[in-house]
């Protein structure tokens, strides 16, 4: 009796997900089409090991057996790379492997923020530039235009100078200079899609704007804007970095990674780790996300799925 | 173009004004009596609408007057043909050592595609784009100078050594003008380790659109005629792939040299290059707004330029691209 209705539960539940795995046979076979070209492009498997590898390295950071990222100790001041300090301990005597687990945590923060804010405000300025056309067309891309004749680094350094330092101008700074690509690619996606069929039937069976633009066009769109985001975490780590390094980012005694290089640059002559170990970590971070995003780009692209 | 630079000129100013830093609090410190604040905010204009200081900016740049630097007290102008050449001797070399680097590690990459050579200059790319300038830069230092002694530290000239008479700026040219060969070797020295890191970070963009344009035209039917008529690789990937590939990257090698411009800027505090990378860099710290502003324009103004030359380029190699 028992037997009986767990067999029938597990039979009903057998034919619903086959029934749904029917109903969805070419989104199923998408993925495991995607899912194989990811597979076999190496580079972007390092990329992906090395992106998990961080967050979870970040994750951790509070729990992981480490020295006071913060705590001063100057009699242990420049000692190299030893078994107690595997890479050695900086001017003030604070244990550099500490600091870099710990700036971790900043720079992926700032990475995920400055992207979701720009994504954000490029993907809606895009889409309504795309999809309404005409003089609000002209107009955001003439914005875009004039971000795009800009130097990127030094706007964001002007902006960073004029907010003051920080990282949460530091943020400010790098978002403002990074959305007109997503409004660019957000646009593109819209015209190519608003005139397709099944745009068409669903306004015409009553969708608005609104839902037209976001419930038709968007996921249509979203797999260029994720492969834009994955690419520019790399870059936009590398300038929070490089802004900090002038002196217009973090501010001690955080341990930030430009930071740290900026901060450890002065002692290069005798104690080459206090500068190049944090740099390390700058270039592994970049590293895995552009391996990432360009594997991601090939694996999207319609070229590579014919 | 026009209607760009003007946005980047009220960009600028807006930066520059609608800000929380006060510039005056910045020089003066903090203890400054009231009076002299607002003796000096007059002087500068600072108490003026907004609209009026605008305006009057605008009519100065346009006659070719960038304001006057508080830092150095100098005008803004003068500062940035002082720094200027040093950034474009530096950016000049880089941008050739990209080309260099850049275009064949492109085209093997292209012809052995998905093979050892082409995974490997596309990590290469990849970590040209990845690496942090200045922290290469130290790398090299630590490496070349202080371990090796191989090459030079930092600065445009050995400390010991007189600058030739300036003539255009471009040391290179300078000490050949002045028939100093033993300084041109020397400058060549210093140039090495910024102009093959910023090299390498270019070279990462041009060896992409390489490779990229490269495999397009790979595809395309005529290159098998070709082939099928028997004429030799060589042959057929210099008068036709090439030909055709290399229009796309020059677009980019214009775009790289604009990108160079800018990562001077941290290329040149740590090889105390006294360039516009590190004169833009003092005024961004000091708060030094005109400077600041004038640093911008000028290098808004440049790239805009490189963009248009390379606009103009494009249609004269592609006949196929005439704008109407």
């Amino acid at each position: 009796m028992g037997d009986d209705m767990f067999r029938n539960v597990k039979n009903e539940a057998q034919r619903f997900v086959d029934k749904w795995a029917e109903e969805h046979r070419y989104q199923i076979q998408d993925v495991k089409f995607t899912m194989y070209l990811w597979r076999r492009s190496r580079l972007s498997l390092v990329g992906s090991g090395i992106v998990v590898a961080l967050i979870v390295v970040s994750l951790l950071a509070p729990h992981l057996p480490l020295y006071d990222p913060f705590e001063l100790n100057v009699q242990n001041r420049l000692l190299p790379p030893s078994w107690e300090h595997l890479c050695g301990t900086d001017q003030l005597g604070r244990d550099i492997l500490t600091r870099m687990i710990n700036g971790s945590r900043i720079s992926l923060m700032i990475g995920a923020m400055v992207v979701t804010i720009a994504s954000l405000i490029g993907l809606v300025l895009g889409l309504v530039s795309g999809y309404f056309g005409r003089k609000i067309d002209e107009a955001i891309m003439r914005l875009t235009d004039m971000f795009f004749a800009f130097p990127r680094l030094v706007l964001a350094m002007a902006v960073a100078a004029a907010l003051g330092p920080g990282i949460n101008n530091t943020m400010l700074a790098i978002a403002v200079v990074s959305w007109p690509i997503y409004a660019r690619l957000a646009r593109a996606g819209a015209l190519q899609v608003k005139n397709e069929i099944y745009v068409e039937a669903a306004k015409s069976i009553g969708a608005g704007h609104m839902r037209t633009l976001f419930l038709h066009i968007l996921p249509m769109i979203l797999h260029l804007i994720i492969v834009q985001a994955t690419l520019d975490m790399g870059g936009v780590i590398l300038e929070a970095a490089g802004l900090s390094f002038i002196g217009l980012g973090a501010q001690p005694p955080s341990p930030e990674w430009g930071l740290m290089v900026s901060e450890g640059r002065h002692y290069i002559h005798m104690n080459w780790w206090v500068s190049t170990l944090p740099g390390v970590a700058i270039v592994i971070t970049a590293l895995g996300f552009n391996l990432l995003g360009d594997g991601l780009r090939d694996i999207f692209d319609v070229r590579t799925r014919r | 173009m026009v209607l760009v630079l003007f946005g980047v000129l009220v960009i600028t100013f807006l930066l520059s004004h609608v800000v929380p830093a006060d510039p005056i609090g910045a020089i003066l410190g903090p203890q400054a009596p009231l009076e002299m604040v607002e003796k000096i905010r007059h002087e500068w204009g600072f108490d003026r609408p907004l609209y009026e200081q605008f305006v009057d900016y605008v009519w100065r740049v346009l006659h070719g007057d960038l304001g006057k630097s508080i830092r150095t007290n100098r005008a803004v102008t003068r500062d940035l043909m002082n720094y200027f050449p040093a950034t474009i001797e530096l950016a000049t070399f880089s941008t050739f050592l990209a080309i260099v680097m850049g275009i064949p590690l492109g085209i093997i990459s292209a012809m052995k595609k998905d093979k050892i050579p082409d995974h490997f200059a596309r990590v290469f790319a990849i970590s040209g784009i990845s690496i942090p300038v200045y922290w290469l830069e130290l790398v090299m230092l630590i490496v070349f100078y202080y371990q090796l002694g191989l090459l030079p530290g930092p600065g445009r000239l050995d400390p010991y050594m007189t600058y030739p008479p300036r003539v255009t700026g471009l040391l290179l040219i300078d000490s050949l003008l002045a028939g100093r060969l033993d300084a041109f070797v020397n400058a060549l020295q210093h140039l090495i380790i910024p102009s093959f890191v910023l090299g390498m970070f270019g070279a990462a963009s041009i060896a992409r659109m390489t490779r990229s344009s490269m495999l397009e035209i790979l595809r395309k039917e005529y290159v098998r005629t070709a082939k099928a008529k028997g004429l030799r690789e060589r042959v057929v990937i210099i008068r036709h792939i090439l030909r055709n590939a290399l229009i796309p990257t020059v677009t980019v090698i214009g775009v790289t040299y604009g990108g160079l411009l800018e990562g001077s800027i941290l290329t040149e505090t740590i090889l105390a290059w006294n360039g516009l990378g590190q004169y833009a860099t003092g005024s961004f710290l000091y708060l030094d707004f005109m400077a600041v502003m004038g640093v911008t324009i000028f290098i808004a103004v440049i790239y805009s330029l490189t963009n248009l030359f390379v606009d103009i380029l494009y249609a004269y190699l592609d006949p196929r691209i005439r704008y109407g």
